[in-house]
């Protein structure tokens, strides 16, 4: 299998303390891979440093064989990358379709011409005109693309649908994720990321994210996945890495990971390494 | 030689007030984030307070300083208490808007009582000079050295060994965790303001002391010069703020000493901009990641915003255009021409400060830029008008682009007191610039309106064309925010981390709002220069500029139909109910105070 992301040696430090410590990660096209650990084991700087929401001290990521350390998140998402953020980044004054096609950016490609070299210095003059003027085919495409949004909200079942124009600061916690998911999907990535989507659901919400997760698993979307609930990492996971202050301590299979008394030791702490793990309670 | 002796002593006497001025402001946005734009309207009543003590009471120096101490420390505390705390809780840029809108109430209250002419503050008994090797140095400049060591030597203890100044510190780190400990952030943020208003009111003394000057109109300057020295130290860094302000007041008497007077601002507002954008944290600061907090500048309140329908609109315009046939007063046509013309300029400021969320705290320049283009094309070009008013507006699209576009990577507050210093800058180099502008003297015997060869020279074909202009603009304006660019110059006004993750290159989207909005303003300009028929360098001034603002937030931020609205209201009303001129610079003050603290989303709704 050809690994869509190869991440080697990938190091960031904060002052004195290493947050991601010489990190190796494959991930294959249509894998599935959830990383683990302890708050502060360096999940989200992870994220942040493949993202291109940071810059690495050390370390090269490839993305399906080309190298794209340090590029732009702009360039990354272009390429296929989609992520959502632990804490939710929505655009709040946007309402919940747009939001969705915002998502969908780069895929816009009648309204935003390509060009090469001399030419793309007035690329953005050439979009502002094709905006305003809005020929057929930008017409077309972006009544194409609100289709695909409202197919989008339609997999949330009715939680985002009858909410379509509803700005997005008026909507729950949980629904909020739900619309940074959607607006993930819109950008048909060829990997998606998602930091924690289960945050602050729960248990009914939490079962109805991992049913869509598994969904888009199936679909045969390649997913990387940071969660705290064990559950379902365990179910819905190809493969678990286990970080811990900043290292992967562990890498296998669900079954394996699970007994591994290094990770228990790091996951639940020391004076629980004796007792099996449980699920950490939600958020 | 000698010369080079006294321009450092002068430069290091200016730095010493600036100091004082900027060490308030370091004080203040280290405990609550915020560039106090009041802190210059503090320095003018202190300037006069000291007046009316040396003038009325006869008082010797230090009566004078006690006095103005007590003075600026209770107008501090004032401002405080009335201004910013019930702000507690609002957007970022709340706060530093309520400060320019007092900054407004307060400078208008003393030129009220005070008139707007200059006057003489005669330091009394301080005239003597001291031969120094080949320099000489003043009393009063030895004054001047003593209360600013004086003031920082007691800044110093304070801070360092009294529990309310570890209180300060404690704050200035981390205001959650310094209450979650006992201490009182409000006593904080009372004595902060108290100690930063008493020094800035004694700066405004000492200052008129030295120029045997005072005048109403210093306050600005005041607030961008501590503003400046503040930014070239590292914000809310009080060592950082009076080693700025020593470099700064270096860098403009050595500036004066090559260029001449008229440069020496100039020096002040290029140094900000090229510290805010090369170390946006200061001069002196470590090479921290990113400013401590992320100061998103967005002034958008949630609402409901209010969708007139196409027809609504559509009617309202054919009523507008019909007035001229139903009052055909003139007074009234110009009134309401004018308020077209600030409509435009608040379709520009409303699409970049609400939609895309820059808030630009200096929209006037733009004006400048137009109305100086289409001049300047009419009248050594022989371009005809309509043609140059069309120019203008492209001209400023670009200029005004480039100029803000090193500025585009500053966010909130920085970005705000970037485009205050380049709107600056646009006015210097009008002023400079003589060759092509006509320096000081400004531009004349501007060729009136004229369309295709026709004259427009009754009020109302002026009227006709304004408004035409400025519907125009507002549809297309409505057009592009209902294209993906409206949905993605939104998108980066809320969240700039997650529009970057989804692909939007910030500086793109950025410059092409920027550049849309500005061809309003420059359209705006260069009509404006048309109908004057004369315009200079302070035609479009720092006023008009928080004048623009006042418009959009009375609007809705980013709504259309509410800069209209909004500047029909704020320009037409006070001339139809015929509001003193130095009264209505009170009103837009109180406006924006009563604005942002009752009715952030305006008339209209944010959209």
């Amino acid at each position: 299998m050809s690994a869509l992301l190869e991440v080697r040696g990938l190091t960031r430090r904060f002052g004195g303390l290493t947050a991601v410590d010489a990190v190796d990660l494959d991930l294959g096209e249509h894998e599935f891979v959830s990383i683990i650990g302890p708050n502060g084991a360096g999940k989200t700087t992870l994220f942040n440093l493949v993202t291109g929401l940071d810059d690495p001290d050390a370390g090269r990521v490839r993305l399906a064989g080309h190298d794209v350390t340090g590029f732009s998140p702009e360039k990354l998402a272009a390429l296929g990358v989609a992520r959502t953020f632990q804490h939710g980044r929505v655009f709040a004054n946007l309402s919940v379709l747009d939001n969705i096609l915002v998502g969908a950016h780069v895929r816009f490609k009648s309204v935003r011409p390509a060009w090469p070299a001399p030419l793309s210095l007035i690329e953005p003059l050439a979009e502002l005109a094709l905006a305003l003027v809005r020929p057929g085919a930008v017409k077309a495409e972006e009544a194409r693309m609100r289709e695909e949004a409202l197919a989008i909200l339609a997999r949330f079942g009715d939680r985002l649908l009858p909410r379509k124009d509803n700005p997005a600061y008026s909507l729950s916690y949980a629904n909020r994720r739900r619309v940074e998911i959607g607006r993930a999907l819109a950008l048909g990535p060829r990997l998606l990321m998602l930091d924690e989507p289960t945050a602050g659901m729960n248990q009914t919400e939490t079962a109805e994210m991992q049913a869509l997760i598994g969904d888009l698993k199936k679909s045969g979307l390649t997913i990387l996945l940071i969660e705290h609930k064990l559950d379902m990492v365990m179910q819905l996971s190809d493969r678990v890495i286990v970080m811990d202050e900043g290292h992967v301590i562990a890498n296998g299979k669900p079954a394996e990971v699970r007994n591994d008394p290094k990770v228990i030791e790091a996951y639940l702490g020391h004076h629980r390494a004796d007792r099996p793990p449980v699920e950490e309670a939600a958020e | 030689m000698s010369s080079w002796i006294d321009y450092t002593v002068n430069g290091l006497i200016i730095g010493n007030i600036y100091a004082l001025l900027a060490v308030g402001l370091a004080l203040i946005f280290g405990v609550s984030r915020l560039i106090n734009f009041a802190h210059g309207s503090v320095y003018v009543v202190g300037a006069y307070a000291g007046f009316l003590a040396v003038t009325y009471l006869d008082a010797p120096l230090p009566v004078t300083i006690g006095i103005v101490v007590v003075v600026g420390a209770l107008l501090g505390l004032g401002i405080e208490r009335f201004g910013l705390r019930p702000l507690q809780g609002h957007a970022h840029i709340a706060p530093l808007l309520a400060t320019i809108g007092i900054s407004f109430v307060l400078d208008q209250l003393v030129q009220l009582f005070f008139k707007p002419d200059p006057r003489a503050l005669p330091s009394t008994l301080l005239d003597q000079r001291f031969q120094i090797g080949s320099g000489t140095i003043g009393a009063l400049d030895l004054v001047i050295a003593a209360i600013g060591l004086l003031s920082a030597g007691l800044l110093y203890y304070f801070l360092r060994y009294t529990r309310l100044g570890w209180a300060v510190r404690a704050t200035a780190q981390d205001r959650d965790a310094a209450q979650q400990m006992g201490v009182d952030v409000d006593a904080v943020h009372r004595t902060v303001f108290a100690i930063a208003s008493g020094l800035g009111a004694v700066s405004g003394v000492l200052v008129g002391m030295y120029y045997n000057y005072i005048d109403p109109a210093m306050s600005f300057q005041a607030t961008l010069k501590g503003v400046v020295a503040q930014v070239v130290g590292g914000m809310g860094n009080v060592p950082g703020a009076i080693a700025g302000s020593l470099l700064l007041g270096l860098v403009e008497s050595y500036g004066i000493a090559l260029f001449g007077t008229s440069y020496r601002n100039l020096f002040a507002f290029v140094l900000l901009i090229v510290v805010l954008v090369l170390r946006p944290n200061g001069l002196f600061a470590g090479r921290r990641r990113a400013p401590p907090e992320p100061l998103t500048g967005t002034f958008i309140a949630p609402s409901k915003p209010i969708n007139l329908p196409p027809s609504a609109l559509l009617g309202a315009a054919a009523v507008a255009a019909l007035v001229p046939l139903m009052i055909p007063s003139p007074y009234v046509l110009q009134v309401l021409t004018n308020s077209w013309l600030y409509a435009l300029l608040g379709l520009s400021l409303t699409l970049i400060a609400g939609t895309v969320g820059l808030v630009s705290l200096g929209h006037a320049a733009l004006l400048a830029i137009g109305g100086y283009a289409s001049a300047l094309l009419t009248l050594n070009a022989g371009v005809p008008v309509g043609a140059a008013i069309l120019s203008a507006g492209l001209i400023t699209a670009f200029l005004g682009t480039v100029l803000v576009f090193p500025s585009f990577r500053l966010r909130g507050h920085y970005l705000s007191i970037a485009t205050l210093a380049i709107g600056e800058i646009v006015s210097l180099v009008i002023l400079n610039w003589e060759w092509l502008t006509r320096g000081p003297i400004g531009v004349s015997g501007i060729p009136s309106l004229s369309l295709f060869g026709f004259e427009l020279d009754t009020d109302r074909s002026v009227y006709w064309f304004t408004l035409a202009v400025m519907v125009i603009l507002a549809a297309v304006q409505f057009r592009l925010l209902g294209s993906h660019l409206g949905r993605v110059f939104r998108a980066v006004r809320d969240d700039d981390v997650a529009a970057r993750s989804y692909g939007i290159r910030l500086d793109r989207y950025k410059a092409l709002a920027f550049a849309f909005g500005s061809f309003a303003a420059g359209v705006s300009g260069g009509i404006t220069s048309h109908i004057y028929s004369y315009i200079n360098h302070e035609t479009f001034n720092a006023q008009l500029s928080i004048l623009a603002l006042t418009i959009v937030i009375l609007g809705g931020m980013g709504n259309v139909t509410g800069a209209i609205v909004g500047s029909v209201l704020l320009v037409g009303l006070p001339e139809v109910f015929r509001v003193a001129a130095e009264y209505r610079v009170l009103i837009y003050g109180l406006v924006l105070l009563l604005l942002v603290r009752f009715r952030p989303q305006g008339i209209m709704g944010t959209l």
